[in-house]
């Protein structure tokens, strides 16, 4: 299939390596040249340099026919308008947003939109790891 | 009527002059400490601090009570989400959003945020009334409604030259509200005579822009 991944922060660039790594074709954009650094010379997919707020630069990422899309930028709100562009306007069938705000992630979650909140992920993990220990010492007492 | 702003720079600071100086309740969410000290010494309790694109800070500004949600941030991505957040999650029946970058507004009339103000446009609607390089220009359009106020110099050897403003055959769906002559506005009547250098003015559906301009303007 084919992805584009826009921020190449630590998430986006690792997921763009692993999809390349399972055979998979790229194209990645960020606003910043340096964070487009992280993936280095050798990645085969196109790299664009710019807001992927701006349809343009959307477009320079071939937009159009991209079978998934992922919006895992820095920034939550442009994660949420760009990935409902992505799945209104271009129509891609798989699209993914990352969102750190636990209450936004529920909301555009109850909409309709995939949403990845890290932070609920951890929150759930590190409140199960309190729950598990509180459970072993009321067994022990 | 109560009124939630968004952002308090000068447009979201002069709109809650405006609505108080008619009487209406309004609060103003801001995020920059220092911008909200001014704000406070203004508008003391009706300024509150927060990301307006937070559930909860809208929640404590009373969103779901607001009549209307004005989201005037200097941030498109936050505009629209504020307008989304209010209008699907706490209910509110009118929405204003501000558009930063004209090149953005193709995102909030995808995503249902209207009616939107953007400077810019505005700004270049001006001009080129003022300065008009084209025959039609766009002075307003009401994007919900659907409808557009458009601006048309009548060119000379074009239908309209000469002619009874009632014997032009005006698409349906569109309609002459207005002549200008020598900046003079006039209420269109079906006996005023057109002339070449008149500018006529004319509420319109969309797509009717170029059979207008047939008839006006000749190509």
């Amino acid at each position: 299939m084919f992805v584009v991944v826009v921020g190449c922060g630590r998430v986006g660039a690792s997921i763009a390596q692993s999809l390349i790594e399972d055979g998979h074709d790229v194209n990645v954009i960020d606003q910043n040249l340096e964070a487009l650094g992280r993936l280095g010379h050798e990645f085969p997919g196109n790299l664009i340099q710019g807001p992927a707020l701006e349809t343009t630069v959307l477009e320079r990422a071939e937009i159009e026919r991209a079978d998934a899309f992922v919006a895992a930028t820095n920034g939550d709100n442009t994660n949420i308008v760009i990935a409902q562009v992505a799945r209104d306007r271009y129509q891609i069938p798989c699209v993914i947003a990352r969102v750190l705000d636990p209450s936004r992630a529920k909301f555009y979650s109850q909409q309709g939109l995939t949403c990845i909140c890290p932070t609920r992920t951890a929150i759930d993990m590190m409140e199960g790891a309190l729950r598990a220990f509180a459970a072993e010492m009321t067994e022990d007492a | 009527m109560y009124a939630v702003i968004v952002g308090g720079g000068k447009a979201g600071a002069n709109v809650a002059r405006a609505l108080l100086r008619l009487g209406h309740e309004v609060t103003i969410v801001e995020s920059r400490t220092s911008r909200l000290a001014t704000l406070e010494a203004e508008f003391e309790h009706m300024a509150r601090y927060g990301d307006g694109t937070e559930l909860f800070v809208l929640e404590a500004a009373g969103m779901a009570r607001a009549d209307v949600c004005i989201a005037v941030t200097g941030d498109d991505e936050d505009n629209i989400i504020i307008g989304q957040v209010s209008k699907e999650h706490f209910g509110v029946q009118n929405i204003v959003a501000r558009v930063n970058d004209p090149r953005n507004q193709e995102h909030f009339d995808l995503l249902g945020i209207a009616p939107t103000v953007c400077a810019t446009e505005s700004i270049l609607a001006l001009i080129e009334h003022e300065v008009p390089q084209h025959s039609l220009v766009h002075l307003f359009s009401l994007r919900r409604e659907n409808l557009d106020i458009l601006e048309i110099g009548v060119v000379e050897g074009s239908r309209a030259d000469g002619a009874r403003l009632g014997d032009l055959a005006i698409p349906k769906g569109s309609l002459v509200i207005s002549v200008l002559r020598n900046r003079v506005g006039r209420v269109a009547h079906p006996d005023r005579e057109l002339a070449a250098g008149d500018q006529i003015v004319a509420i319109a559906e969309p797509g009717h822009e170029s059979d207008l301009m047939e008839i006006f303007a000749g190509d």
